[in-house]
């Protein structure tokens, strides 16, 4: 069996009845729920629609600008996601410029790294390829910097009292940020190591299911799988520990005080 | 920066000092010297001290024996120019892994503490133990100013003489300028202060 079959408005309709039918049964159980999820469904449908249609266009044209135009308007909406999640974010530009600037150094380096080196597609800018590693790659990156900046902030401006008696006794700014830090690249990191150390056991990553299910070898779908997984992984630390570099220097000023009133 | 300095120069030289709620204050502390700072709460002092020790920003001039702050990196200034908080704060389990040599049995117990404390966990300890042993954790920088917050605030009178004989033991031992933060006026009368500045008010000169 090659290729996959083909999925009609009818097997649609029914997949959507599923959810209707979940929307009104917790309507009639009141859980307050159903608004929600018919307007996630609707976004689901308009988006990845919207999606299909622009990367249809896209790899007709296999034009350089256009994939790199795609890509920046992903990370332009990965670095607003980023500053979303922040509770203490910083101010001004640095907000969403720190965000975006780390996860730009690390998901576009591997991205480059696994187009030029590794899957060489021709030409190497191959939206077919281009596009979806950037994708899963830049996605995960996101979570894991948004984690770690997080965990950054919240914890200085919990533990400032504890940083500054440290500064006090002379030690330098790095030593008085480097337990947090740790904390915040572990934090960052976390999810990405439970995701390898489950893959396979506990849940069969979307993109080798996709793959079986496009008719491609179990084995193939798999190696494709453990690479993307370990681009995944590398992207994530460079860009944590990118975010929490810059972060930990941002936190303080030349005289190596800690200024809080750069977070919101 | 090392060695004596030269009489003439003071040990802290503060011209046009401004925070974001004091100042701007001017002042000179000889080697030995002691400053008694009061006035209202809210009027800057703590405020004050974290600016000497460049832990907020400021405006103004701040020399340590003749040398202005900027020529000295952070770290290094702040562990010439000691500050001691009214709260000071740890940040390990024990509190042994504060102290950058471990003090000595005779240092701690000129403070009435007996060597013991020092495998005691931080949360244990009583407001009194953690000032003594936060100025103890200070000293061991050997530093030339200490900028004192209310340092015997939470100490029984006997504590609170040790304190001071201390003090007054690195003022003319070794030569250590002071900035004291006080309310007490019978304490102002003890440590004999070379000048009261009154902070929130009409500064002014006092013997």
């Amino acid at each position: 069996m090659t290729g996959t079959i083909p999925v009609t408005p009818w097997d649609l309709a029914v997949a959507a009845g599923l959810v209707l039918g979940l929307a009104a049964l917790s309507w009639r159980l009141h859980l307050g729920t159903s608004a929600a999820m018919l307007v996630a469904a609707l976004r689901t449908t308009v988006q990845l629609f919207l999606v299909g249609w622009v990367l249809r266009a896209v790899f007709a044209q296999a034009n350089p600008l256009w994939v790199g135009g795609i890509a920046c308007i992903m990370l332009a909406v990965a670095g607003r996601e980023v500053v979303a999640r922040q509770k203490h974010r910083f101010r001004g530009l640095w907000g969403y410029g720190l965000g975006t600037g780390a996860m730009f150094t690390s998901s576009f380096s591997v991205t480059a790294l696994a187009l030029v080196a590794l899957l060489e597609p021709r030409p190497w800018y191959d939206p077919r390829y281009a596009i979806p590693l950037l994708g899963m790659i830049l996605g995960n990156t996101m979570n894991g910097v948004s984690l770690a900046l997080d965990r950054l902030t919240s914890e200085a401006r919990q533990r400032a009292g504890q940083i500054e008696a440290q500064l006090l006794l002379g030690r330098t700014a790095r030593q008085a940020i480097a337990e947090i830090r740790v904390l915040s690249m572990r934090t960052g990191l976390m999810p990405m190591i439970n995701a390898m150390a489950a893959a396979g056991v506990v849940s069969l990553p979307g993109m080798m299911t996709g793959q079986i299910l496009a008719g491609n070898p179990p084995m193939e779908a798999v190696k494709y799988q453990i690479l993307i997984m370990f681009l995944i992984t590398g992207g994530t630390g460079l860009g944590a520990l990118v975010a929490v570099w810059w972060g930990g220097r941002r936190l303080f000023d030349q005289r190596e005080r800690l200024r809080l009133d750069r977070l919101k | 920066m090392n060695g004596p300095p030269r009489p003439s120069i003071p040990r802290l030289a503060v011209r046009g000092l401004r925070g974001a709620h004091f100042g701007p204050v001017g002042f000179e502390l000889p080697p030995g010297g002691l400053i008694f700072v009061q006035g209202p709460s809210g009027a800057g002092k703590s405020r004050l001290l974290r600016a000497i020790a460049d832990l907020d920003p400021s405006e103004g001039e701040v020399r340590l024996d003749g040398t202005a702050r900027e020529a000295v990196p952070a770290a290094r200034w702040r562990r010439l120019v000691g500050l001691l908080p009214a709260e000071p704060q740890w940040w390990a389990p024990r509190v042994r892994d504060h102290f950058d040599p471990q003090p000595a049995a005779a240092e701690l117990d000129a403070l009435g503490l007996d060597a013991g404390i020092l495998d005691r966990p931080v949360g244990g300890l009583s407001s009194g133990e953690r000032q003594r042993l936060a100025l103890l954790r200070l000293l061991a920088n050997r530093p030339r100013v200490l900028l004192l917050d209310e340092p015997t605030a939470n100490l029984d009178p006997a504590n609170t003489r040790r304190v001071e004989g201390l003090i007054a033991g690195q003022r003319k031992r070794d030569g250590v300028g002071v900035i004291w933060v006080g309310h007490q006026p019978d304490q102002r009368e003890r440590i004999r202060p070379d000048r009261v500045l009154e902070l929130g008010g009409a500064r002014r000169a006092a013997a």
